[in-house]
């Protein structure tokens, strides 16, 4: 027992002198970038990704270097990494993760450790409110939000009862409460559905026996692809509306002729009109070989947020790096972009339509659905 | 509730049973045969989807990729079997797993080398789209029914395989007593990889059904096999009969679940509440149903050993 305890007390004293050990970098910034770059979700990932290194690469600045490990979808596996990054790797910024689970997993512990973390994709709630942490910064969305913005949409739509559904993870249940949030008309039914659910056929089952006259999902990935071919050969022809993740560049040419016309809520579109945004949807095409989809744009527009603070102050030098984060002083591809009194974007959020240019099933904005709208939450944010 | 509205919803979940049926055919015939436990099975599920997406756009042609799907899984599994899995008969369970757990790593990456990371497009020729009005004025999606049709085809088919041909015969002494099929004169190599072969076309046929319907992608077999194993602990390791009745079984379990559970919670709580319980209870109803199965027969419904 007591030549077991030596080693534990010989072990954590190693753990305590690792940092120490690790060597300083000096003049450059560290970047751990954890994402999903494997299984099912990995397209998100390899966009966030793209996104972020072509504007490093646009940028030219050799001071920063990116380190980036796939976390498979698995929550386990992003504490792995983040621990393993925060310890050995002695990273200054993470960011990269695209699912709220694996957010909530990991960006709490990484913030109490000093370091800072920039959403390109997750904002689960808990850390737009009680949760918050100036070190958090998230450069996408609050989870609610586009949620939101389709409920808004909905009511200008005249729709008046809504069958709504989402898979029964945090961001489904964010997804569910902003819709609620804004949508003035009446629940026909809501769903829960579980996480990675390929088979809708019990749902729009309901929908079909339901007196909805709309039906809202929030189904991201492949989920979404396999709800809308299902429901679109179920016969039942109510129209959708939904949050621009199934409605993605990246899964459009999947789902085909059945999102056609579809309305979705989204923060950034390809056509949205500045320099910035024409510059960057055709410098991804000439990079990378396709169109850019949101989550690209949001990787894009998380490093060139990284790249402006690095060059107003040192990463070492804590407040001021903070502060220079929080004046999110860079062209965003979306326009109008400021930070709320929690760290989460004040923008503008459009719906969009699903429509068919040439060959390529694409998006095109046919009208603001929110203006400079910030989240739910910021009030509970006390930093 | 509407009682059309439960029938459609117990349609659905039979429909979902044979799918998993061709799913855990595969898997209980290659573990009742060879003893071997194959993790993989998921990985020809996707070769299948994956085949049929490629020769659907190359030829526009439905039929000829259901036909891709078998020739591409069945190839798959045959290659894999020589290859690999020859040489872990003998070994431990836990080596199998391992090695098989590889061949889902090394399969999946090579699936995203050859194929890209993002989702494929298989879509319904216009023949199969739409929806049949059933008696009683139920309106189903046609390839559904077809779902089940040809699920139900399969099924019968592998039933007159197992039970009335020659290599039917073999098989089922194979399952039983290897050495003894060998001094027989059977060559019992070439009947492994047959057999191997032949469940490999089934999850690659369930692939490319399913992957029209669904989203056809790296990783979609993995949720699968989880599922086709429930099944065959229930049905019981090696029969055929009990993959089936445990198919159907773990189908509408989950289908009705999914279904029944919120509306039951709903008397008790708000809502969006029953909701979210009702749709966590009943992710677990499959496995409470593997659990009481075993609890009241350890071998499961049909197993034997």
């Amino acid at each position: 027992m007591t030549v077991r305890t030596l080693a534990i007390a010989i072990a954590a004293s190693a753990l305590l002198a690792w940092p120490a050990l690790a060597e300083s970098h000096g003049g450059k910034v560290k970047v751990g970038m954890i994402t999903t770059l494997s299984g099912g979700g990995a397209g998100l990932g390899i966009d966030v990704r793209d996104g972020f290194l072509l504007a490093l690469k646009q940028s030219g600045n050799d001071a920063v270097e990116v380190v980036v490990e796939d976390d498979q979808r698995k929550p386990d596996i992003a504490v792995q990494l983040a621990d393993e990054m925060v310890q050995s790797e002695n990273v200054d910024v993470l960011t990269g993760i695209i699912w709220s689970n694996l957010a909530m997993a990991v960006v709490p512990s990484v913030t109490a450790q000093g370091k800072v973390y920039l959403s390109p994709n997750a904002g689960p709630s808990a850390l737009a409110g009680k949760g918050c942490h100036e070190n958090y910064f998230n450069v996408a969305w609050q989870n609610d939000n586009l949620h939101e913005a389709a409920g808004a949409y909905a009511n200008d739509a005249g729709y008046k009862k809504s069958f709504i559904l989402a898979p029964n993870y945090p961001a489904g249940k964010d997804a569910l409460t902003g819709y609620k949030r804004y949508f003035k008309g009446d629940l026909a039914g809501e769903v829960y559905t579980k996480l990675g659910q390929t088979d809708y056929a019990a749902e729009i089952a309901q929908i079909r026996a339901s007196d909805a006259d709309s039906v809202f999902f929030f189904l991201p990935g492949g989920m979404g692809i396999s709800f809308l071919k299902q429901y679109s050969g179920s016969g039942v022809d109510l129209p959708v509306v939904g949050p621009a993740f199934s409605f993605d560049q990246g899964i459009l040419q999947a789902v085909g002729e059945a999102a056609l016309g579809v309305k979705n809520s989204s923060q950034w579109s390809k056509d949205i009109d500045n320099p910035a945004n024409k510059q960057f949807v055709e410098a991804f095409q000439a990079e990378y070989g396709r169109l850019p989809s949101l989550y690209a744009s949001q990787g894009y527009d998380t490093a060139n947020l990284l790249l402006s603070a690095i060059e107003k102050a040192d990463v070492k030098d804590t407040d001021a790096f903070l502060a220079a984060l929080k004046a999110a002083d860079f062209d965003s591809v979306r326009g109008k972009f400021s930070f709320g009194p929690n760290n989460h974007p004040v923008q503008d959020i459009y719906v969009r339509e699903v429509i068919k240019e040439g060959d390529v099933f694409t998006n095109k904005i046919i009208a603001t659905a929110l203006s400079n709208h910030s989240d739910a939450y910021a009030a509970d944010c006390k930093m | 509730m509407p009682p059309m509205l439960l029938f459609e919803q117990a349609l659905n979940g039979f429909q979902f049973g044979v799918m998993l049926f061709l799913m855990a055919a595969g898997l209980t015939l290659v573990f009742g045969v060879m003893g071997l436990i194959n993790l993989a099975h998921g990985s020809l599920y996707m070769i299948g989807a994956f085949f049929a997406a490629y020769v659907a756009g190359l030829t526009g042609s439905f039929i000829l990729a259901l036909g891709a799907s078998l020739a591409a899984a069945a190839a798959a599994g045959a290659i894999i079997e020589v290859t690999v899995l020859r040489r872990l008969y003998d070994r431990d369970h836990l080596d199998q797993v391992l090695a098989t757990f590889a061949l889902i790593l090394i399969l999946s990456e090579g699936t995203r080398w050859v194929f890209g990371s993002f989702p494929l497009y298989l879509d319904l020729p216009d023949y199969l789209d739409g929806v049949a009005v059933l008696p009683g004025g139920l309106e189903y999606p046609i390839y559904r029914l077809v779902i089940i049709a040809i699920g139900l085809i399969m099924a019968g088919g592998l039933f007159l395989l197992i039970a009335r041909t020659r290599l039917g015969i073999q098989i089922r002494a194979g399952e039983n007593d290897r050495e003894m099929i060998a001094a027989l004169g059977v060559d019992i190599t070439r009947l492994y990889t047959i057999v191997f072969a032949i469940g490999a076309a089934l999850a690659g046929l369930a692939g490319a059904l399913v992957g029209s319907i669904q989203s056809v992608q790296v990783g979609m077999g993995e949720p699968v096999l989880i599922l086709a194993f429930v099944v065959i602990v229930i049905g019981g390791i090696g029969s055929i009969k009990g993959a089936m009745i445990g198919a159907i079984l773990v189908g509408m379990t989950d289908t009705l679940g999914r279904f029944l559970l919120p509306i039951a919670m709903s008397s008790v709580m708000d809502a969006s509440q029953a909701a979210s319980v009702g749709s966590a209870l009943a992710s677990m109803s499959i496995y409470i149903l593997m659990a009481v199965v075993l609890a009241i027969r350890p071998t499961g419904l049909y197993g034997n050993r």
